[in-house]
């Protein structure tokens, strides 16, 4: 109730604001919403959003696979740490625009160089964030699993991954607001569909209808995809916390 | 040099350990096990028992293959299966007690685990998560998870400590039950000499560190039937071992 009136509010502030200023700069609720309608109508609000979402999804999977598997072999074995964390440090302070048009000059304005632009961005802190979760892995439950002669498979699934849990779903909140922030950078400055393709062309002409009517759409996708799939994983996972204090408070 | 191999046939557990060396934090090597030997016949319970701190965890974890730096042989039963109960219960806090049990049999079938958590009285908390029970409830999950293995060794890292006095008892009276139902061949370290006598057919006295066994003694009667008097009796040559071997008696509780 309280999220429902606070958006509410927003949106007449937003109305206040069309009404006090030229509505060119800031068109009112109801304009953009028309506008979004038509797009959609004629498909292409659709299309653009169906084909960003997919670069958002290939560039956080790289990311978070290949970010993963780095982190934990980093955060468990102390000369990978070394040798590679030089390597960390130049990718947490490389500026996303510099990989963005590095990709695109080296490898052209490829649909590979968009995604691995984005994937190699959202790289250095998936490795983090996964380098503390291994680093905090508790040395006695692998004693347990030696003495009970665990598969590797068994460990990974019974072990490593509960306990890198929590550190998976922060990379996972963090990662997905960047990437898909760096996918629409990627879009405009290289592509010629997606969110980011269609908010340059808003910008070329001064359309502020069209630019809200892409960004507002994707803002709202992106809501979607953390309410209804990255918070019901995260509670997914910590359900046993859940299922200790419910009980406990039975007591 | 170290080796751990499996012995066939009605093989025992054989451990001879030259030396454990560990390095304090500044660098200076500390021997915590020298010259220590023991053997312990198939389906037998041994019970090492010693001064806290002498490295009795030590010896333990060399048994179980978790440190493999030191010198000398350690001789596993037949097939090698462990079961181990530690210290503190080890067990997987996302998991239910009876999917922590299952973890260490993953091929028991559902009614082995169901006999199991009734024999062990936790078939009431099968679904219970590791932090709602209490550290005795834990420790029989953790020694349900142990037998569950089907061990041919069983290793019980003090298994009653920081128990109650009433829970205690009953765990250990469960553990000499169920050992002596099994016949699995079990070694239990403790610093209790009377936990050591109602657990242990066989007893490993060790000294101060760095720890070898000072005396062996073997309890003739079964644990189960071992009368008051006779416990007495085992306890006097025990401590008698002990002074002899100018080493304070362990501690014993009431």
């Amino acid at each position: 109730m309280i999220r429902l009136i606070s958006l509410v509010a927003l949106l007449l502030l937003w109305q206040i604001g069309a009404w006090l200023s030229d509505p060119h700069r800031l068109p009112g609720p109801a304009a953009v919403f028309e506008k979004i309608y038509e797009e959609a109508l004629s498909g292409a609000l659709f299309s653009n959003l169906a084909i960003t979402l997919a670069r958002v999804v290939a560039a956080f999977a790289l990311a978070m696979s290949f970010g993963a598997a780095i982190g934990y072999v980093m955060g468990r074995n102390k000369i990978a740490d070394r040798l590679l964390d030089p390597w960390l440090v130049v990718l947490l302070n490389l500026p996303a625009l510099v990989v963005i048009v590095l990709a695109y000059v080296w490898a052209g304005l490829t649909e590979v160089a968009a995604i691995g632009a984005v994937a190699v961005n959202k790289l250095p802190n998936a490795i983090v964030v996964v380098r503390e979760g291994a680093r905090a892995l508790d040395p006695h439950l692998e004693d347990m699993a030696e003495v009970f002669r665990f598969s590797p498979a068994a460990r990974l699934k019974h072990l490593v991954l509960p306990q890198l849990a929590p550190y998976l779903a922060a990379a996972t909140r963090s990662g997905l607001s960047l990437v898909w922030k760096i996918v629409l950078v990627v879009e405009l400055l290289g592509r010629s569909n997606g969110v980011g393709f269609e908010i340059n062309m808003a910008f070329q002409l001064f359309d502020m209808k069209l630019l809200l009517a892409y960004a507002l759409p994707f803002v709202a996708l992106m809501l979607g995809v953390e309410t209804f799939l990255v918070q019901p994983l995260e509670r997914h996972v910590s359900r046993w916390r859940r299922g200790v204090s419910r009980r406990l408070d039975r007591i | 040099m170290n080796d751990t191999f499996r012995a066939g046939g009605a093989a025992s557990l054989d451990v001879s350990i030259a030396s454990k060396d560990y390095h304090s934090a500044s660098g200076r090597p500390l021997r915590a096990l020298e010259d220590l030997r023991l053997t312990l016949p198939a389906g037998k319970a041994g019970a090492v028992v010693g001064p806290s701190g002498c490295g009795k965890t030590t010896l333990l974890r060399l048994i179980a293959g978790l440190d493999k730096d030191f010198v000398g042989t350690i001789a596993l039963p037949e097939h090698g299966r462990l079961g181990m109960v530690f210290q503190e219960p080890r067990l997987l806090p996302w998991r239910s007690v009876t999917d922590n049990i299952r973890i260490a049999a993953p091929h028991a079938s559902e009614e082995d685990i169901a006999a199991l958590l009734d024999e062990l009285g936790l078939a009431e908390h099968a679904t219970h998560f590791p932090r709602e029970l209490s550290l005795g409830l834990a420790r029989r999950v953790a020694l349900a998870r142990a037998l569950a293995a089907k061990p041919d060794l069983l290793l019980l890292d003090e298994p009653l400590v920081s128990l109650d006095a009433a829970l205690a008892r009953d765990l250990r009276e469960m553990i000499a039950r169920l050992i002596d139902e099994r016949r699995i061949t079990t070694l239990v370290v403790t610093h209790d000499l009377r936990e050591a006598i109602a657990l242990g057919d066989r007893l490993f006295l060790l000294s101060a560190r760095p720890a070898h066994v000072l005396a062996t003694l073997d309890v003739s009667t079964p644990r189960r039937h071992l009368e008051k008097e006779a416990a007495e009796i085992i306890e006097a040559r025990a401590r008698e071992a002990l002074a002899k071997a100018h080493v304070g008696p362990p501690q014993s509780k009431q």
